[in-house]
């Protein structure tokens, strides 16, 4: 069992309220916090190792050392609970479950960045957890957590919720500043970055809701204690929320040293693939990053086996690797259609693109309408090397990253279920009725001797 | 005040000094020609545009003197400002060719291509652009995206099909004007400038969004289908105007004034005044004047050489003579009336045939149909 310190008392009863998130040993971070002063927090959160944990694994203390610091300019803290990544639901969980971790973790982050308003930007079908939220910061604020002199610091804090209205996009840190403010919430073009002008121009920090819960066990028990979990520059412990052809969906805390293989047929996790059947391939981080076939998920192109942590996950590269991402793993079993879930995956990009700039504004629409050509059985062999020449163009050429998550899933569909988008062309009557199978993708890849 | 600081930046093995502060696409139109990458959406005019297009797209070979890494990614020329010893790669970048043709087929992707009928062709940049840096052929075979044509005002029609959303037009009316009244609707690749619920634009200074609109998504109502720009012969012309600076461009034939627009460089931007304020144009200069008696003719608007506009020679005293007209020779005696009012009298061009509706290139089968 390995050791939890975001979920540990998820299951205590009624740890939504006050009264029990207090008697088991809730704001004490905050208590901690205010006599360490602000400094001492950054310096333990840099001392931890925290990557931010809303997909790109930036280290939460260097975001949080840049914000500027003019005179008499306020600054910000945003929470970005704009969890909309197929895939990912680690974030409700958390906010749904223990909404006082996430107040706490904002109030000691706001001590520590000097923000006297701050915003949990929450997507707009997280309808009910908003009403969390605000029960749990007037509960918060009736004991001194929240608002003026917080603990008689002199620290004033106040903490809003501020609804989305269904964007994926505005999960892009300036695309939720953007509609934070009330605009149209296109992203941004950066330079300036928004630790120097964010919401209303003036010094803010964006950081994902787990990010920021996360800070309240990194003070608890120190950086450098914190930074001994977990391996490498992956400290620290993980939410996963798990789901597709697994036995077990749901949100697990993991430390990060456990390998993928135990992650999806341990029975403390995943508890293995239903039905008996085989792993095909799998997303482990959330929809927009490269997809896996079994073979290269377990084990790394060198053969060796591959850990649930940043740079296990991602060793190969694009190549053969993938992206932790924000942790949304999605397993697929022998039965799932690679150009379906493609084609799933593209459908949602060109629905939530922001349509600001061309080349994703065009090419997610291109990307979809050519993938569900091929998945009908109406393909033709040109297509494929159309949608990698596509992908290729919206890579790197768009404002936000959300060009890059578009392309991605389809490059690494191509690059590793080539032949599977080669069958439905060549057997187009044979594709719509059935799938694939699980074809050659588990099978051992040959690791040549290194001389 | 401190003397400004040079910065030195290299483009394409040209180097030259700039101000701080200057963007990649703003030294490189200082040294001009083909270095100047092409801009959709930025307009030096207007804040805050530019970004979105991204055929300005360049390479950064070298950060800066400081700092020499280049940057990973190619980056957007028009918002992106110079370091000192930066290295910019433009028309030497295979890199930045190929991105480029990419966004340019994106561009035409769900553009109607009715530059036959089209109001814009000859002054339209994304003729030029995709003329200059664009491929032969469309790779797309869907149906392109189609909106209805709208009325926005007297004087304005939206025709939202050829849009390319470069934003000019939202933030002309930001900054010229005391209150928008359209904007961007939806989302993605079916996201629209519209207004919110079919009101007109009747700001004083709205016309000027005609002169910004890159493509012929927005076009003069007053102008509609009257001429080809390559057929006019365009001429300087001031007034006293009490709202604007009346400085002009007269688009005429013979005396007959077809159209006025603003002045516009060899950017396609509008030029500045004296005091280096954009000379944006009032509604009353843009619409209402088209007698030459309302304005003092200053001479002939000079025209980039290689625009179709300057194709369209007569002779004689340029702007008060009209041209000779050859029709009735050519046609021995006959006078077809096909050229100029083609709407009106042609039956393949009938109005209510909508062509950007039809799937596939237009077809005499289309027209039958329709004739029964």
């Amino acid at each position: 069992m390995s050791q939890k310190l975001l979920l540990d008392k998820a299951h205590v009863e009624g740890i939504r309220t006050y009264d029990v998130y207090r008697r088991e040993g809730g704001y004490r971070a905050v208590e901690k916090a205010i006599k360490m002063g602000p400094e001492a927090i950054v310096e333990e959160v840099k001392k931890s190792g925290l990557r931010g944990r809303g997909g790109a694994g930036f280290p939460a203390g260097m975001k949080w050392s840049f914000i500027a610091k003019p005179e008499g300019v306020p600054r910000h803290l945003v929470c970005n609970a704009d969890e909309s990544e197929p895939g990912t639901f680690k974030d409700r969980y958390l906010m749904e479950f223990l909404p006082h971790l996430l107040i706490e973790g904002l109030i000691v982050s706001s001590f520590a960045l000097g923000s006297n308003a701050t915003y949990i930007y929450i997507r707009g079908e997280y309808a009910w957890i908003v009403d969390i939220l605000e029960h749990a910061i007037e509960e918060a604020r009736a004991h001194n957590f929240v608002g003026k002199n917080i603990l008689g610091s002199g620290f004033d804090c106040e903490i809003y919720v501020h609804r989305g209205a269904g964007a994926y996009i505005c999960g892009e840190e300036t695309a939720l500043i953007e509609s934070l403010e009330g605009k149209r919430g296109n992203p941004r073009i950066k330079p300036p970055f928004p630790a120097i002008q964010g919401v209303w121009l003036r010094p803010t920090v964006v950081n994902n809701v787990e990010t920021l819960a996360a800070v309240v066990p990194i003070i608890n028990m120190g950086g450098e204690e914190y930074a001994k979990i977990g391996v490498g520059k992956s400290t620290g412990t993980k939410l996963m929320s798990a789901c597709g052809n697994i036995n077990k969906p749901g949100v697990y805390e993991i430390d990060m040293t456990i390998s993928v293989e135990e992650f999806i047929y341990s029975d403390e996790y995943c508890g293995g693939i239903p039905n008996g059947k085989r792993l095909k391939a799998c997303i482990p981080g959330g929809s927009s990053v490269p997809i896996l076939p079994a073979n290269l998920l377990l084990k790394t192109a060198k053969g060796e086996t591959r850990y649930m942590n940043y740079e296990s996950l991602s060793d190969g590269g694009f190549a053969t690797g993938s992206m932790m991402g924000s942790g949304g793993f999605i397993v697929l079993d022998e039965d799932q259609c690679v150009v379906k879930n493609t084609y799933t995956f593209a459908r949602f990009y060109r629905h939530e693109s922001c349509g600001q700039c061309s080349p994703c504004r065009e090419g997610t629409g291109w990307m979809e309408k050519l993938l569900l050509r091929l998945e009908n059985g109406a393909g033709k062999l040109s297509d494929i090397d159309l949608l990698w020449d596509i992908q290729r163009k919206i890579e790197g050429n768009t404002i936000c990253p959300l060009g890059d998550a578009a392309a991605w899933p389809v490059a690494a569909a191509i690059r590793h279920f080539r032949d599977e988008f080669e069958w439905h062309v060549f057997h187009p009557d044979e594709a719509v009725k059935r799938n694939y199978g699980l074809a050659h993708y588990a099978d051992a890849i040959h690791v040549p001797a290194t001389v | 005040m401190a003397e400004q600081q040079l910065f030195k930046v290299t483009i394409d093995n040209i180097t030259i000094e700039v101000p701080s502060g200057t963007t990649i696409l703003n030294a490189a139109r200082k040294i001009g020609g083909d270095v100047a990458p092409p801009a959709m959406c930025y307009y030096s005019k207007l804040q805050g545009s530019g970004g979105k297009c991204r055929t300005c797209l360049v390479e950064v070979s070298k950060g800066s003197e400081k700092d020499p890494r280049p940057m990973p990614k190619l980056v957007a020329s028009c918002r992106t400002t110079v370091m000192d010893g930066m290295e910019v790669k433009n028309i030497t970048s295979p890199k930045v060719l190929d991105a480029r043709a990419g966004v340019v087929e994106f561009l035409l992707l769900n553009h109607p291509l009715d530059c036959p009928i089209c109001d814009q062709a000859g002054e339209c940049h994304l003729q030029d652009l995709s003329y200059d840096h664009g491929k032969e052929g469309t790779r797309y075979e869907f149906q392109r995206r189609t909106f209805k044509k709208h009325d926005i005002g007297p004087y304005i029609q939206l025709h939202m099909t050829r849009c390319i959303l470069c934003y000019r037009c939202v933030y002309v009316a930001d900054q010229l004007t005391n209150k928008r009244e359209h904007g961007i609707l939806d989302r993605g690749d079916h996201s629209e400038i519209a207004t919110m619920i079919e009101k007109s634009l009747e700001n004083d200074f709205i016309g000027n969004v005609i002169d910004v609109c890159p493509v012929g998504a927005l076009t003069d109502r007053t102008f509609r289908f009257k001429n080809r720009v390559w057929f006019l012969k365009p001429m300087d012309a001031h007034r006293n105007c009490p709202t604007c600076s009346g400085k002009v461009t007269l688009w005429n034939r013979g005396d007959e004034v077809f159209r006025v627009t603003a002045r516009k460089d060899e950017w396609g931007e509008v030029e500045s005044l004296e005091d280096g304020k954009p000379a944006w144009i009032c509604n009353t200069c843009r619409f209402d004047k088209k007698h030459t008696n309302d304005w003092v003719i200053e001479g002939p608007r000079m025209i980039n050489r290689q625009s179709v506009i300057s194709a369209g020679h007569y002779q004689g005293n340029v702007g008060l003579n009209k041209p000779t007209e050859i029709f009735e020779a050519v046609h021995s005696g006959r006078h077809p009336k096909v050229m100029l009012d083609i709407h009106s009298v042609s039956e393949v061009n009938k109005p209510d045939i909508e062509l950007s509706l039809i799937e596939g290139p237009a077809h005499s089968t289309d027209f039958n149909s329709n004739k029964d």
